[in-house]
């Protein structure tokens, strides 16, 4: 596999870019694994990658019933920021946030990451309240958030209307300089590229169907579309569908799955310097390199495998937009799309052991795992390795919903994740 | 945009006038202090999820305001029938096979 620098890309561009090798094989299934990852999305991807780098684990399948990177990791808005409320929740936020500083240089594969900044609205005294203490959470936290005024949050993001007379009048906001976007199709490639270089099989277009149990109830493999496959261990890690997997396991999780929505525009020429995120409007936007208008919307409120979503909360989306950047009046859309979330009752993540020995799960991520992909993948990694959390994720376990010990980032915010 | 039926107005009306109410049939036991932890567990926090037929509750609330059961299927969001609260949970199988 060629090493990306630049000294390979004056090399190829001489030679007509003829002689760039594949990113990773076509594999076809071996019969036993040390580990397989089910679900070829950043999480898993990432997962195997920290398995094979930091733990010396090789012998690993990534299976995906898509392609790689075509479920949530393709169709999410890619923001990325750590301003949350809970210690624990900004320790594995933040632990992300740190590793997507230099992922590209780790993976040796350009994934675009931009720190330009999260800017959160304030659009009612509530709202004021509860960022202030949210950015003086984080500062405690040692997470980087910051208060400005309407004006300061003009200066910041032109386009943004402040005037008092809006429907939804800013009233300042949340500054999280550090966070920002990233290319969400490349961290999947990356990943990919990068386990694969060291061994791990992804095999694409392979539906898991079941997770078969020895008698002892310890885990024996997955049966695929291509045939049962053995395996020490089994990580899920399959987002909006981690339900049905793991029924077929036996093992019942506190989950629902939403449809959730996101747009783009045509694409123009860069006009939007950060990403704008509204909670009390539901809607966030942010402009990517090839120029179009990102914009996030609310998940559906019934649950649903569909990866549709029902256009009442693309109107709602849209009116909130063109009402704070009313430049955008005008705008066209280009095409919407739906992903499938698993939410938690406590809107936290679960990255833990299960009751059967040898099963992983990584879930429950609800409307915001993209940002957490580095932090995730890691941390989880290090769950299937040790057979033990990663004390950054040992409080987000499948426990915490016997014994109550939640991390109740939905009251504390109420908002986007 | 959903068209949902609601069995006490007999109408059927657009999702914007229903707000939906999680998963069906999950029974509260009649003598809560008895619950071990695992059950309030189930009982608060673990749901079916299930991919294809769900039975689940829907209130009117731009309406009568009365909360029904539904079945819908998640996968294509269709809506095999609904039923007023209380009443026993349809056979699924003669639901699905009577479906237009």
């Amino acid at each position: 596999m060629t090493h990306f620098s630049a000294l390979s890309l004056v090399k190829n561009a001489l030679s007509g870019h003829k002689n760039w090798t594949e990113q990773w094989p076509e594999v076809e299934p071996k019969a036993e694994y040390d580990v397989i990852i089910v679900g070829a999305g950043g999480h898993g991807l990432g997962a195997a990658h920290y398995l094979a780098k930091e733990h010396g684990i090789t012998n690993i399948a990534v299976i995906d019933k898509g392609w790689l990177g075509g479920g949530n990791t393709g169709r999410n808005t890619t923001i990325i920021r750590s301003n949350y409320l809970y210690d624990e929740s900004a320790r594995l936020y933040d632990h992300a946030v740190d590793l997507w500083q230099d992922l590209s240089q780790d993976l040796n594969y350009n994934v675009m990451y931009s720190n330009r900044g999260v800017l959160m609205l304030a659009h009612n005294v509530h709202d004021v309240q509860s960022f202030k203490r949210h950015v003086h959470a984080n500062r405690l936290n040692g997470v980087d958030n910051r208060w400005l005024t309407k004006e300061e949050c003009k200066d910041y993001c032109p386009p943004l209307s402040i005037s008092p007379d809006a429907r939804y009048p800013v009233l300042g906001g949340a500054l999280q300089k550090r966070a920002g976007t990233a290319r969400h199709d490349a961290v999947a490639w990356g990943y990919a590229r990068s386990a694969a270089a060291r061994g791990v099989d992804i095999i694409q277009n392979c539906a898991v169907t079941a997770i078969r149990r020895h008698p002892d109830g310890s885990v024996a493999g997955v049966e695929t579309a291509k045939g049962f496959i053995k395996a020490k261990k089994v990580a899920v890690s399959a987002a909006g569908h981690t339900s049905v997997v793991m029924q077929t396991a036996d093992v019942r999780l506190p989950l629902e799955s939403y449809p959730l929505q996101a747009l783009v525009s045509e694409p123009v020429k860069p006009v939007f310097p950060c990403v704008v995120m509204s909670n009390a409007v539901h809607a966030y936007i942010s402009q990517s390199d090839k120029g179009e208008l990102v914009i996030g919307s609310g998940t559906d409120q019934y649950t649903s495998y569909s990866q549709r979503g029902g256009l009442p909360l693309i109107e709602h989306t849209v009116a909130a937009i063109c009402e704070i950047f009313p430049m955008f009046n005008r705008m066209r859309m280009l095409r919407k799309w739906g992903g499938i979330v698993d939410v938690t009752p406590d809107r936290s993540a679960i990255i833990s052991k299960t009751p059967v020995e040898g099963l992983y799960v990584n879930c429950g991520w609800g409307t915001g795992g993209f940002k957490a992909t580095p932090g995730a993948a890691h941390t989880f990694a290090w769950t299937i390795a040790k057979n033990a959390p990663h004390p950054i994720n040992a409080p987000f376990t499948l426990e915490r919903f016997r014994t109550g010990r939640l991390i109740d980032e939905a009251a504390a915010a109420a908002v986007a994740h | 945009m959903l068209l949902i039926h609601c069995p006490y107005c007999d109408d059927t009306l657009p999702e914007l006038e229903f707000a939906y109410a999680g998963q069906a049939h999950v029974v509260r036991a009649p003598l809560p202090a008895t619950q071990s932890d695992a059950e309030w567990e189930e009982f608060l926090f673990i749901r079916d999820n299930a991919r294809g037929p769900h039975f689940e509750r829907w209130r009117h609330i731009h309406g009568c305001g009365r909360f029904f059961n539904a079945v819908r299927d998640t996968v294509s969001d269709r809506f095999y029938t609904t039923y007023k609260a209380g009443a026993p949970r349809p056979d699924l199988a003669s639901l699905i096979g009577e479906a237009p």
